[in-house]
């Protein structure tokens, strides 16, 4: 158990209206650490984030900081602050009295809170826009007024809860930059809520994965990305082929008809397994030095490099590759050992993985719908 | 096209003459030198003196002002209370039988209101063997109790329309639930507050029906008053009061319209100035 | 949220709800009460009997209320349509129009009306000689032919049940024109777009969009003028004369003068259950969205 531990979640569960949301969650985040809850909606990561703050109370389980039990403690006698989804900005207030909002519960002299008020404006680049309306901010001004006004009262975490889900993409992209640089200069702990997997590998230190008001998966970006525990993970986190295997001894794993040598062991002889193989650890080959080959069924241009459906045995493997294949054409595939990844078989199997009904359109959807899990 | 926009030009004049043509009858006649309300003999403000001399109708519009100060204040209070109690009701036929109640005395026939609470005031008076309780008091009550629900439905959507984060945020930053009500939620909801105690007031001063019924004969509003006069043949002096009247809300209206013009503009220039996204 | 505070926001309603009960409730027990006893306080249907009696009351009175609905309904319409399809400012300026008048007190616009259809007021006697002179010329016509037409009779305005639904239009076409207004506003422009997008013309946007869209707004301007139609007693007085008599007039002498109020609460009750009916039928026709329109 690490010394330096500030939040500890104990065996916390809740549900609503007979809806199980956490299910007996366990955590430890630590002091100065970036962490992110990242899953799809409704997987519980709002939820845990509020019973954080104390807008929510567990039905059972311990919430811990710093060492004591707060579980009663109501929010405004908490040590930390929220960045709300659509910011939660007072429209009746300024951006100056909004920033200056906690510092006046606080009893601060009128002297201090210009100080902090301006040193606030500018940590988020808006000096000079004290007197300004909130509606005549834009996204992102909104954004970052939201933010100075939680740092403006020191708080030891900020939560934040999918704070860059309203803006646009390049500005999300400058705002992820932007709030990591405000982490490590702070050096406070921040407790980051987003479904968007690729805002949470540039980001965090620790990356918390959830499904089903569980945890799935807790490690580093890289972690995450080339050691995933089960199928859920791997084709949540950036783009997998999950195959069906056997492991038929240590560093041996078959699949596609064929077997591979990989680098993984300690699974029982002919254990079934999944396999992932990233579409960008492929190589394409001549059909005649290939370990595997299949047709090519269709052939997408992403800018960097080209995606490759190709049909391998009835499963559909998606290939990234910067040469242009013909659809029809066969392609022979060459996968080191390194490529390849082998999971234990869990509920998750056999749900993911498979580009057979691989459509962009369903993809974008389900990336473009903001959570409101509550 | 051109057409129809002759029509759409023609026909809000047709109807404005409809809804003016008694108004104007009525504010010309005020000022009519003889005691008709029909013949007009000449140009004379004797009327408008009249009702300065007229201690009883004055006395009646000081009645409706005090009953409608008072009962837009007691129930813009208890009504906004009221509003913010019905919002966090989780119960569900406990919000719903609320709801309903309070849509009774808007749904009912004034007259239906009116007698029904008379009859609870005879009611209540004939069990302490009392006799002549209908006065003041009651007509406040009756008041209240019609104008709730104006300021209920007035509130209630601005407190739907309240991020529930704003409330959260504040506590958030530090503040005890009732702070956060007082500091954030109340400037929120303020704008459906005072359009219900506008509205309270408004109903006050207007209503007849209600008032007839439950006010006795101690204590006569200006509608009751003028009720009682338009029995016998009226003189030109209600009209020179209602005159006033009319002038004075029209007034009212076009200084707050202005207002919330300037206020508008203000706003609309603020907005243009941001940049992009 | 803690609990202590949700808990203190509910409580607050309490008084509220006293009052409700009390001065909302009770009361309309306090009708039903009177209805069904005697002076004595003892139990009894004559009161409920005793209204046979005015059943052509109620038919008259419903028979008017409606007329006039449906003539604010006429209206109110086209005149909402324009207003919300008008400029913003011209929009404010008319709606502040339409309110206007509600400040002048009702029961003296009601009575200006008297001045105005008076026998020999200014609007009768011009009507009267203009069609006194049609009438002529038609006779005159007429007796080419060898035939002649009745001697004229003057038109009376004043005192006819036609002065009292002019009465209740003109009293109540605010609540009418409120509401549609509203709704038109609120409607989602893209939605006529749309359908002008597939190919309707403006008529047929106006048929398939607009006024299905509308028809909340027209159900609660419905009701709030069917309802204080029906009911008044101050409009027949004034402009219907001794002929007009409604429903709401019975009641009022049965309080005010005959002191009959066990069957003035007869008559209440029953008025009162016949326009809940209404209100409920109404209901039916406007969609889930209960929500009323003010």
């Amino acid at each position: 158990m690490a010394s330096n531990e500030i939040i500890k979640l104990k065996n916390i569960s809740i549900s609503f209206d007979d809806e199980q949301i956490i299910n007996n969650m366990n955590l430890y985040i630590r002091d100065k650490e970036f962490i992110t809850f990242l899953g799809p909606s409704g997987c519980g990561k709002t939820t845990t984030l509020r019973i954080i703050a104390g807008f929510l109370q567990p039905d059972s389980g311990e919430v811990i900081f710093d060492g004591k039990v707060i579980n009663d403690l109501p929010p405004h006698k908490r040590q930390l602050n929220t960045i709300f989804q659509r910011y939660a900005l007072f429209p009746h207030l300024n951006v100056y009295e909004n920033i200056a909002f906690g510092l006046r519960l606080r009893k601060i002299s009128e002297k201090e809170i210009k100080e902090t008020v301006t040193e606030m404006l500018s940590l988020v680049n808006l000096k000079g826009f004290e007197r300004r309306n909130i509606s005549s901010l834009s996204g992102g001004q909104q954004q970052r007024v939201a933010i100075a006004r939680a740092l403006a009262v020191k708080p030891k975490i900020l939560l934040l809860d999918e704070p860059l889900g309203a803006l646009d993409l390049k500005l999300r992209k400058d705002m992820q930059v932007e709030l990591k640089n405000i982490q490590k200069r702070l050096g406070i702990t921040f407790i980051y809520v987003t479904h968007d997997q690729e805002e949470a590998l540039s980001m965090s230190d620790t990356i918390v994965v959830m499904n089903g008001g569980k945890i799935q998966q807790i490690g580093t970006p890289l972690d995450i990305y080339n050691e995933p525990k089960n199928a859920f993970v791997a084709d949540f986190i950036g783009e997998s082929n999950i195959i069906e295997g056997v492991m038929r001894a240590d560093f041996w794993v078959e699949m596609a008809g064929n077997k591979f040598k990989c680098l993984d062991k300690g699974f029982g002889v002919d254990e079934d397994v999944d396999v992932v193989v990233r579409p960008e650890d492929v190589d394409i080959v001549p059909v005649e030095d290939a370990m595997i080959s299949g047709k090519v069924t269709s052939i997408t241009f992403k800018g960097v490099h080209y995606e490759i459906i190709v049909e391998i045995k009835g499963f559909k493997w998606m290939i990234q590759s910067t040469d242009y294949q013909e659809v029809g054409s066969t392609i022979g595939l060459v996968i080191e050992p390194d490529a390849i990844h082998i999971m234990k078989k869990s509920e998750y199997s056999g749900l993911y993985g498979d580009y057979s009904s691989f459509s962009e359109e369903f993809d974008e959807l389900s990336d473009a719908t903001i959570d409101e899990e509550e | 096209m051109k057409k129809k926009s002759l029509f759409s030009k023609i026909y809000p004049i047709l109807v404005f003459g409809f809804l003016y043509a008694p108004i104007a009858v009525l504010i010309l006649f005020s000022f009519n030198a003889g005691k008709s309300t029909a013949i007009f003999e000449g140009f004379s403000l004797r009327w408008y003196e009249e009702v300065f001399r007229d201690t009883a109708t004055l006395e009646a519009f000081k009645n409706t002002v005090i009953v409608a100060v008072v009962s837009a204040i007691i129930s813009t209070v208890m009504g906004t209370a009221a509003a913010i109690a019905i919002n966090n009701y989780k119960l569900k036929w406990f919000k719903q039988a609320t709801l309903t109640t309070t849509n009774i005395p808007m749904m009912n026939p004034d007259i239906v209101t009116g007698i029904s609470m008379m009859l609870l005031f005879v009611f209540i008076s004939a069990l302490f063997g009392k006799t002549g309780t209908l006065g003041f008091t009651t007509l406040t009550i009756a008041h209240v109790t019609f104008e709730l629900p104006y300021v209920i439905l007035n509130v209630l959507p601005k407190l739907r329309q309240t991020d529930i984060h704003l409330s959260e945020a504040a506590q958030d930053l530090g503040c005890t639930p009732i702070q956060s009500f007082f500091k954030v939620v109340l400037p929120q909801i303020m704008p459906g507050i005072l359009s219900g105690l506008m509205m309270a007031f408004t109903l006050s001063v207007d209503d007849f029906i209600i008032s007839y019924f439950v006010s006795g004969t101690t204590s006569q509003t200006l509608p009751i008053r003028i009720f009682s006069m338009t029995k016998k043949r009226v003189t030109p002096d209600m009209y020179a009061l209602s005159t006033l009247i009319f002038l004075a809300i029209l007034v009212l209206l076009v200084i707050s319209n202005i207002i919330t013009a300037k206020s508008e503009n203000k706003k609309h220039k603020q907005g243009s100035k941001k940049g992009g996204a | 949220m803690g609990k202590k505070s949700t808990l203190l926001s509910r409580l607050i309603g309490a008084p509220y709800i006293v009052w409700a009960v009390i001065f909302i409730l009770v009361p309309i027990g306090m009708v039903a009460y009177y209805a069904f006893t005697d002076v004595t306080g003892a139990f009894t249907f004559s009161n409920m009997s005793e209204i046979a009696k005015y059943t052509d009351t109620f038919l008259l009175s419903i028979w008017l209320g409606l007329l006039a609905t449906v003539i604010s309904l006429i209206i109110a319409y086209p005149l909402a349509y324009i207003i919300a399809n008008s400029g913003e400012n011209r929009q404010k300026i008319m709606m502040m129009l339409i309110m206007l008048p509600m400040w002048m007190n009702f029961l003296l616009r009601t009575y200006s009306w008297m001045t105005i259809l008076e026998d020999n007021g200014f609007l009768t006697t011009t009507l009267n000689s203009v069609s006194e002179e049609i009438w002529g010329i038609l006779n005159e016509a007429l007796h080419s032919f060898g035939k002649e037409l009745k001697p004229f009779e003057p038109i009376h305005l004043i005192n006819t049940r036609g002065a009292v639904v002019l009465g209740m239009v003109y009293n109540f076409l605010p609540y009418m024109i409120l509401p549609i207004y509203t709704v038109i506003l609120k409607m989602d422009r893209s939605l006529i777009e749309a359908a002008q997008d597939l190919g309707c013309n403006k008529f047929q946007v106006f048929k398939n969009i607009t006024v299905p869209l509308s028809l909340p707004g027209v159900v609660s301007g419905f009701t709030m003028v069917f309802v204080p139609s029906v009911s008044t007693f101050y409009i027949s007085q004034k402009l219907g004369g001794t002929g007009t008599t409604l429903i709401g007039d019975i009641i009022e002498t049965q309080f005010q003068t005959a002191n009959n109020f066990h069957l003035g609460a007869s008559l209440s009750f029953v008025l009162m259950i016949l326009i809940f009916i209404c209100l409920a039928v109404m209901n039916k026709f406007s969609d889930e969205d209960g929500e009323v329109i003010i």
